[in-house]
C-alpha cells in the first residue's frame, strides 16, 4: 500500500539530488536541497505509518526544525554572497579551494 | 610521602608560576626556574637516600585507578635503574638552566650578526618549558603503568619541540619537525604495541609488574618486540634511525641538546632494558643478534662520521650516537656486567655529553658560530674554558679515571664474554674516539690564536657554576662507581631473571679458590 | 726454577700509607691547577716538594720491604671497592713495583728540580709542574696496581700527561700534532690491552695479579695465553714506542726537555716493559708470545739504533736511541725470568744515563737558544764542562763502556739472548756496535770538532739547579750498573716478584765470553768511524743530501709514510665517504620519503576544486558506493 508514497518520495529525492548537481544558481540548489528533505519526511512519514508507530513522524518534525533554521542561514549567506559578487552562480564562489 | 608525584608536581607548578610573571620579569623567571629546580634536586636527593638497594624491587610505589574500564592506572614507582636516571634528569635541569642564562636573548649582546645565534625570544617561555619538561622526564622514568609510560613518551616532545623550534638557530623549523614526525612516528608503533600487548595479555590492566611473562607465545613477542623496539631505537637513536638527532641538537639551543641527548634519548635504552627485555625475553634473544650488529655499526659509523664532520654540536652529536651504540650493546649483551655498565653508561653519558654540549655552547656564544674552521688557539686566551672542554672531550672518549671509562669497560668486558666479536670490534672505538676528540680540541684550541679568537673572555663565574659541578660528578664517579653501581645491580639483577639470562662462567679455577677462601 | 712469592696481605708501618705515592703529586697537581695565578709564585716549589715526598715514602717503604724476609716481600693491600663484583683498587709492594717506584720518584724529583731552571723564563711554569706531578701520580699508580684495571688507569693517565706536556707549547701546531698523534697512536696499543684484560677476566675470572699465578695460568689451552700474550704485546708496543706502534716517539720530542728526559726516556715508555715482566705468568705459559716479544725488540732496537744513525736533531737522535735501548729491554723481557733482572736493570740504569744525556742536550738549548741541529753545535766542550762531561759519562755508560752502567746490564742481555737464540743475540751485538757510532757521532758533533755557531750564539754553562741533576744522574750512570748485576743482587732481589730462571747465571765482572768481547770490538769500531767521520773530518752546517740508506733512516724508515698510505688516507676516504653516505644516503632516504609523501600531498589536494558541485557529485557516488557495498554485504 505504501510503495506509491515510497516510489513518490524516492523520484522526489533524485530530482532534488539532480538539481544539486546541475543547476548553478543558488537559489535553485537551495531549493532543491530542500526538495531532498521534504523527499525523506516523506519517507519517514510513511514508514511511520508502515510500522504503525510514531518514531517517523517525530523525526519529519526535526527535520523541518532544521530545514527551517537552515533556510534562515543558507538565505542569508546566499544574499550576501549575491551582493558582494553581484552573482548567485555556485560556480563562482570557489574560492575556498586548495 | 608521595615521593614521586610531589617531584613531578614540583617542577609543573613551577612552570605555571614562571609562565604567569608578568611581561618584562625576564630576570625574576630565570630565577625562580633556578629555585624550583633545585628544590626537585633537593627532593630527589632526599629521596634517593631512603632508597634501599636490596630492599623491594620497586619502591615509593603509588597507584591509582586513572580510567578503570581499561585497567589504566596512576602508577609510579623506581628501581634502582629509574632512580639513578631520575637522579640525573634532576641534577642536569639546574645545571641547563643556569647555562641558558642567556640563550633566549639572542644576538643582542653580541656585535656579531651571525646566523648560528638565534633571535631573541620570551626567556620566560622557554624556562617554563624547560620545567616542564623536567616533569615529564622524572613521570617517564617513574611510570609503572605502560600506558601512563607511553603518555609521558609521547607528551615529552611537546616542550622539546617549542624549545627547539623557537630557541634554535638557522634551521631550527626543519629541525624540529623531523625530530617531532621520527618521534611520533616510533610512537605510534608503540602504541599500537601497547594496545596489543593489553589486548593479548588478557590481564585487563596496564600495570608493568603484572604483564611481565604474560605473553608466552613466540610469534606475538616477536611482533610486540618489534613495536616497543622501534620506537625504542628511534628515540635512542639506534643506527640506522639516527639522522634527526644530529639536526636536532645542533639546532637546539646548548642547553636544550642537552637534555635531549642526555636524558631524552635515555628513554628509549631505558625502554628497552625495562620493557623490550622484560616483558619480550624470547624475542629478546631472538633479535639480540640484530640488536647487537644494529649497535656495533652505530659505534664504528657513529665515530666515523663524527670525525668527518666540520660543526661541533654535530660533531658532538655523532659521538653520542656511537656512545648509544655502547649502550644498546650492553643492554642486549645480557650479563650482568654489560648491563649494569650500560645503565651506568646512561647516567655517565648525560654527564659527559651535557658538558661537552655545553661547553661548547660557551664557545658558540663568544664567537657566534658551530663552525670547528672559525675557531684555533682558544687556549692561549681562555685556558680555563680550553680545560673545561678537554677534560668533558677526555671523558666522551672514556678516558680511565673519568666516569665514562667505567662504564664503557663494563659493557665492553660484559659483552665480550658473551659475544667476543662484537665487543672487539665496538672497542676499535676507543681508537676512534680519541680521533674525533683531540682532532676537534687540536683544531679549535690549540695552534696560533685565530683574530676572532682574540676578544675571548675567560669562564665567568656562572659559566664555572655550570661546569663545576658537572666535572666533580665525572671525576668522581671515575674513581668511585659504587655508590651508583650498588643502587643499580640489583635492579640488573632482577632484569636479568625476568629475562631468564645467566652469567657465563669463567673457565678458571681463580673464582672457585676464591669463594673456597671465603 | 723458581715461582714468584706469593702476595702477603699488608697492614701499618710505611706500606701501609704508601699511596702516599701516588697521593701527593695528584694533590699537587689538583693544587696547581686548580689554584690557577694565585699559585704561580710557589707552585713550582710545591711540584718539587710532592715529588721528593712521594720520594721519601718510596724510601722509606723499600727500607720496610728490605726489613722483611725475602718470600714475604709481596705486599699487597686493598684501598677501595672499584667495580663490584670485579675489581678492587689496591696496591702492590714488591721489589718490582718499589724498584720501579724508587726511578720514578728518584729521577723525576732530579728532573723537577733541573725543570725550575730549565722552564723559568716560561709564563707557564706553574702549569708544566701541575702536569708533571700528575704524570708521577699516574705512573705510580701504574706500577704500583694490584691489578689490571689500576695498570690501565695509570697506564691512560701516563698517556694524558705525555699529551699535555708533549702539546705543552700548543700554540705551536707542530707541538700540538705530535700531542695528538702520540695519543691516538698509544691508543691503538690501549686496545690490544683493553681486549687482552677482557680476556683474561673471562678465562679466568679476575683481574688482580695476586690470583693469576703460573699455576692458574697453565690451566688455560695455549691459543688462549698466545692470544693475551700478544694483546697485552700491543699494549706494551704502543707505550714503549716498540715497532710498528713507533711512529709517535720521535715527534713527542716536541715537548721541552725535561719532559723528553723523564716521560720518553726514563719512564713512561718504559711502561709496558713492566707490562711484559709483570705479566710473566702469561709470557712464560705462552713461548710463541714470548718469541714474538723478542723479535719485536730485536727489531725495534735495530730500527732505533739506524734512525739514531742520521738525525741531525739532538733529541730526535736521543729518542732514536732509546727506541733502540728499550728494544734491548724488551728483548730482555721476552726471555723469561733469565731476562727480566737485566731487562729491569738495564731499564734502571737507563733511566739514569738516558735521563741524564737528555737533560745535558737541554742544558746545551738552553745555551745555545734553543737550537737543537748538531750541525750548528761544535767544540762545546770548553764553554760548558759540567754538562760536556756528565753528558760524557752517559755516553760511555749507553755505549756499554765497560765497568760503566750500560755495559752490566746490556752485555747481561745480550749474553742471555745468545743462550736463548744465536741469532736474536748477533743482532743484538750488531745493534750495540750502532750504538756505539751513533752516540760518538753525537758526542763529536755537539761538543768537539769545529765551533759551527749561530752568529748570536753565546753559549755559557747552565746554572747549578740545573747541573746538579746532572752530576747526581751520571753519579748513577758510573756506578749503578755494577751495583745491581755483580754479585746477582738485582736477580736475587727481584725473585720473589718474578721468580727464578733454572740456571741462575755466574756473574761476571769483564764479560770475558766471545759476545763480550765482539760487542766491544763492533762498538770501539763504531765509534772510531764516528771519529772519522765527525770528529776529525769537518762537519758541513747544512746537512749533505747522503745515500738512499741515509735518507731511509732520516725519514724514521719511511714509518709516518707508511702510516699515512696505509691508515690515514684510506681513513680519510673512509671518512669522507660516511659522511656523504650519512647526508645523502640514510638522511637522504628520509628525506626523499618525506619529499615523496609531501609531493603526493601536493599532487592529491587538487581534488579540492572549490566547486561545490563537484563535491557534491562525489558525495553522491560515496554515498552510492556505501549503500551498494550495505547491500552486497547484506546479500551474503
Amino acid at each position: 500500500m505504501t510503495t506509491h508514497y515510497l516510489v513518490l518520495s524516492a523520484l522526489l529525492f533524485a530530482i532534488g539530488g539532480a538539481g544539486v548537481l546541475i543547476r548553478r544558481n543558488a537559489i535553485v540548489v537551495f531549493m532543491c536541497v530542500e526538495l531532498m528533505l521534504n523527499a525523506c519526511n516523506l519517507a519517514f512519514v510513511t514508514f511511520a505509518r508502515q510500522h504503525g508507530n510514531l518514531d517517523g513522524q517525530l523525526i519529519a518534525f526535526f527535520v523541518m526544525v532544521v530545514a527551517a533554521a537552515e533556510v534562515v542561514i543558507g538565505l542569508a549567506i546566499i544574499v550576501m554572497i549575491f551582493r558582494t559578487r553581484r552573482s548567485a552562480s555556485v560556480d563562482n564562489a570557489n574560492l575556498l579551494k586548495y | 610521602m608521595p615521593w614521586l608525584s610531589i617531584l613531578m608536581a614540583v617542577p609543573v607548578l613551577g612552570a605555571v608560576g614562571v609562565a604567569l610573571l608578568p611581561k618584562g620579569s625576564d630576570k625574576l623567571a630565570k630565577q625562580l626556574a633556578l629555585a624550583v629546580s633545585l628544590v626537585v634536586l633537593a627532593l630527589t636527593v632526599a629521596m634517593a637516600v631512603q632508597f634501599s638497594p636490596n630492599g623491594n624491587r620497586f619502591q615509593f610505589e603509588e597507584k591509582y585507578a586513572w580510567i578503570p574500564s581499561f585497567g589504566v592506572h596512576y602508577g609510579v614507582a623506581v628501581d634502582g635503574i629509574a632512580l639513578v636516571l631520575i637522579a640525573l634528569s634532576a641534577i642536569l635541569v639546574p645545571i641547563v638552566v643556569l647555562a641558558s642564562w642567556h640563550d633566549a636573548e639572542g644576538a643582542t649582546r653580541l656585535d656579531l650578526k651571525s646566523e648560528a645565534v638565534p633571535p631573541k625570544r620570551s626567556a620566560k617561555t622557554y624556562f617554563a618549558l624547560l620545567l616542564v619538561l623536567e616533569a615529564m622526564m622524572i613521570g617517564v622514568f617513574a611510570a609503572t603503568d605502560i600506558f601512563l609510560f607511553y603518555v609521558f613518551f609521547e607528551a615529552m616532545l611537546i616542550p622539546m619541540y617549542f624549545m627547539i623550534g623557537s630557541y634554535g638557530g638557522v634551521q631550527r623549523s626543519y629541525a624540529a619537525v623531523k625530530f617531532l614526525l621520527y618521534s611520533l612516528f616510533g610512537g605510534l608503533l608503540m602504541l599500537v604495541a601497547v594496545i596489543a600487548l593489553y589486548v593479548v595479555a588478557e590481564k585487563n590492566t596496564f600495570m608493568f609488574p603484572e604483564l611481565v611473562g604474560a605473553i608466552q607465545d613466540p610469534t606475538t613477542q616477536k611482533w610486540l618486540f618489534a613495536g616497543f623496539f622501534i620506537a625504542f631505537a628511534i628515540k635512542a637513536p639506534l643506527w640506522p634511525f639516527h639522522t634527526w638527532l644530529p639536526d636536532a641538537a645542533a639546532q637546539a639551543p646548548a642547553g636544550a641538546a642537552v637534555l635531549l641527548v642526555g636524558v631524552l634519548d635515555k628513554v628509549g635504552t631505558y625502554g628497552m632494558l625495562r620493557f623490550c627485555l622484560e616483558l619480550f625475553p624470547d624475542a629478546s634473544k631472538f633479535f639480540t643478534p640484530l640488536v647487537i650488529v644494529l649497535s656495533v655499526v652505530g659505534i664504528i659509523y657513529g665515530a666515523i662520521v663524527a670525525i668527518g664532520q666540520t660543526d661541533m654540536k654535530r660533531l658532538i652529536a655523532y659521538t653520542s650516537i656511537s656512545h648509544f651504540g655502547f649502550i644498546a650493546m650492553g643492554v642486549f649483551a645480557m650479563t650482568q656486567n654489560a648491563q649494569s655498565g650500560a645503565t651506568l653508561y646512561m647516567v655517565n653519558h648525560g654527564f659527559s655529553t651535557g658538558a661537552l654540549f655545553l661547553v661548547a655552547g660557551f664557545l658558540i656564544y663568544r664567537r657566534g658560530s658551530a663552525q670547528i674552521a672559525d675557531y684555533g688557539g682558544v687556549q692561549s686566551v681562555a685556558p680555563l674554558l680550553a680545560g673545561a672542554f678537554l677534560i668533558a672531550g677526555l671523558s666522551g672518549l672514556s678516558l680511565p679515571g673519568l666516569a665514562p671509562f667505567v662504564s664503557e669497560f663494563m659493557v665492553l668486558i660484559g659483552t665480550y664474554e658473551r659475544y667476543a666479536v662484537p665487543a672487539i670490534i665496538g672497542a676499535t672505538g676507543v681508537i676512534l674516539a680519541a680521533i674525533y676528540i683531540l682532532w676537534m680540541y687540536k683544531r679549535t684550541m690549540n695552534g696560533p690564536t685565530a683574530e676572532p679568537v682574540k676578544g675571548f673572555t675567560d669562564l665567568n663565574g656562572r659559566e664555572k657554576w655550570v661546569v663545576a659541578p658537572l666535572i666533580a660528578m665525572i671525576v668522581a664517579l671515575g674513581f668511585f662507581p659504587k655508590p651508583l653501581l650498588d643502587v643499580i645491580n640489583p635492579a640488573v639483577d632482577q632484569t636479568l631473571t625476568n629475562a631468564q639470562v645467566t652469567d657465563k662462567q669463567p673457565v678458571s679455577t681463580v673464582a672457585e679458590k676464591k669463594g673456597a677462601g671465603q | 726454577m723458581q715461582s714468584p712469592a706469593e702476595i702477603v696481605p699488608h697492614s701499618g708501618g710505611v706500606i701501609g700509607v704508601s699511596w702516599l705515592m701516588i697521593a701527593l703529586p695528584l694533590l699537587g697537581a689538583a693544587i696547581l691547577l686548580l689554584g690557577g695565578r694565585r699559585t704561580n709564585k710557589w707552585g713550582h716549589f710545591l711540584g718539587v716538594a710532592m715529588s721528593l715526598g712521594a720520594f721519601v715514602v718510596a724510601v722509606l717503604s723499600f727500607m720496610e720491604l728490605l726489613g722483611l724476609d725475602p718470600d714475604q716481600r709481596r705486599r699487597g693491600f686493598e684501598l677501595f671497592e672499584f667495580i663490584p663484583g670485579m675489581v678492587n683498587l689496591g696496591m702492590l709492594i714488591d721489589p718490582l713495583s718499589i724498584s720501579f717506584a724508587l726511578l720514578i720518584t728518584g729521577v723525576g724529583s732530579l728532573i723537577h728540580i733541573y725543570s725550575v731552571g730549565y722552564m723559568s723564563h716560561d709564563r707557564d711554569r706553574r702549569r708544566f709542574f701541575a702536569y708533571l706531578n700528575l704524570f708521577v701520580a699516574a705512573m705510580l699508580l701504574l706500577v704500583l696496581s694490584d691489578n689490571y684495571v689500576g695498570l690501565f688507569i695509570g697506564w691512560e693517565g701516563v698517556g694524558l700527561a705525555s699529551y699535555l706536556l708533549i702539546g705543552f707549547w700548543q700554540h705551536k701546531p707542530s707541538a700540538a700534532t705530535a700531542a695528538q698523534k702520540a695519543f691516538i697512536v698509544n691508543r691503538v696499543g690501549d686496545f690490544g690491552l683493553l681486549i687482552g684484560i677482557f680476556t683474561i677476566w673471562t678465562t679466568f675470572g679476575s683481574l688482580a695479579f695476586g690470583d693469576l699465578t703460573h699455576e692458574v695460568t697453565g690451566q688455560a689451552s695455549q691459543g688462549t695465553l698466545t692470544a693475551i700474550g700478544l694483546l697485552l704485546l700491543l699494549g706494551a708496543c704502543g707505550k714503549s714506542a716498540q715497532l710498528p706502534l713507533q711512529s709517535w716517539l720521535l715527534d713527542a720530542m716536541e715537548g721541552p726537555t725535561p719532559v723528553s728526559a723523564l716521560i720518553h726516556a726514563a719512564t713512561m715508555v718504559t711502561a709496558g716493559v713492566y707490562l711484559v715482566v709483570r705479566s710473566g705468568a702469561f709470557f712464560e705459559a705462552a713461548p710463541t708470545a714470548q718469541l714474538v716479544v723478542t723479535i719485536v725488540g730485536v727489531a725495534t732496537l735495530l730500527a732505533g739504533a739506524i734512525i739514531g744513525c742520521a738525525k741531525d736533531d739532538i733529541k730526535k737522535g736521543l729518542a732514536g736511541s732509546t727506541m733502540s735501548q728499550i728494544g734491548y729491554m724488551m728483548l730482555g723481557a721476552g726471555l723469561g725470568p733469565a731476562g727480566y733482572a737485566f731487562a729491569i736493570g738495564h731499564l734502571i740504569t737507563h733511566g739514569f744515563f738516558k735521563a741524564n744525556m737528555f737533560l745535558g742536550a737541554g742544558s746545551v738549548m738552553h745555551a745555545m737558544n734553543d737550537e737543537v741541529d748538531m750541525r750548528r753545535y761544535g767544540a762545546l766542550f770548553p764553554v760548558m764542562k759540567i754538562t760536556a762531561v756528565t753528558f760524557i759519562v752517559g755516553y760511555l755508560a749507553i755505549i756499554g763502556f765497560p765497568l760503566l752502567s750500560g755495559y752490566y746490564t746490556k752485555e747481561g742481555i745480550i749474553e742471555t739472548a745468545m743462550h736463548h737464540n744465536a741469532i736474536l743475540g748477533w743482532l743484538a751485538v750488531l745493534g750495540a756496535g750502532l750504538t756505539g757510532f751513533y752516540m760518538s757521532r753525537m758526542v763529536f758533533m755537539t761538543f768537539f770538532g769545529k765551533k759551527r755557531w749561530a752568529d748570536d750564539a753565546h753559549p755559557h754553562e747552565s746554572p747549578a739547579v740545573m747541573t746538579w741533576p746532572l752530576i747526581i744522574l751520571a753519579i748513577g750512570s758510573i756506578g749503578l750498573g755494577a751495583f745491581l748485576v755483580l754479585g746477582n743482587r738485582f736477580m736475587t732481589f727481584l725473585s720473589p716478584a718474578v721468580g727464578l730462571p733454572a740456571d741462575v747465571p755466574e756473574p761476571h765482572v769483564f764479560g770475558v765470553g766471545p759476545a763480550a768481547l765482539a760487542t766491544l770490538a763492533l762498538v770501539a769500531a763504531g765509534a772510531a768511524f764516528a771519529w772519522f767521520r765527525y770528529g776529525a773530518a769537518q762537519v758541513p752546517a747544512l746537512a749533505p743530501r747522503g745515500s738512499f740508506l741515509t735518507t731511509f733512516a732520516r725519514r724514521d724508515l719511511y714509518g709516518d709514510a707508511l702510516n699515512e698510505a696505509l691508515l690515514m688516507r684510506p681513513g680519510q676516504w673512509l671518512t669522507r665517504i660516511a659522511v656523504f653516505f650519512d647526508n645523502r644516503g640514510v638522511d637522504g632516504l628520509v628525506n626523499g620519503l618525506a619529499a615523496g609523501i609531501g609531493g603526493t600531498s601536493g599532487r592529491l589536494r587538487r581534488v579540492q576544486t572549490g566547486y561545490v558541485r563537484s563535491y557534491a557529485l562525489s558525495i553522491l557516488f560515496g554515498a552510492a558506493a556505501v549503500v551498494g557495498a550495505l547491500l552486497y554485504v547484506g546479500n551474503i
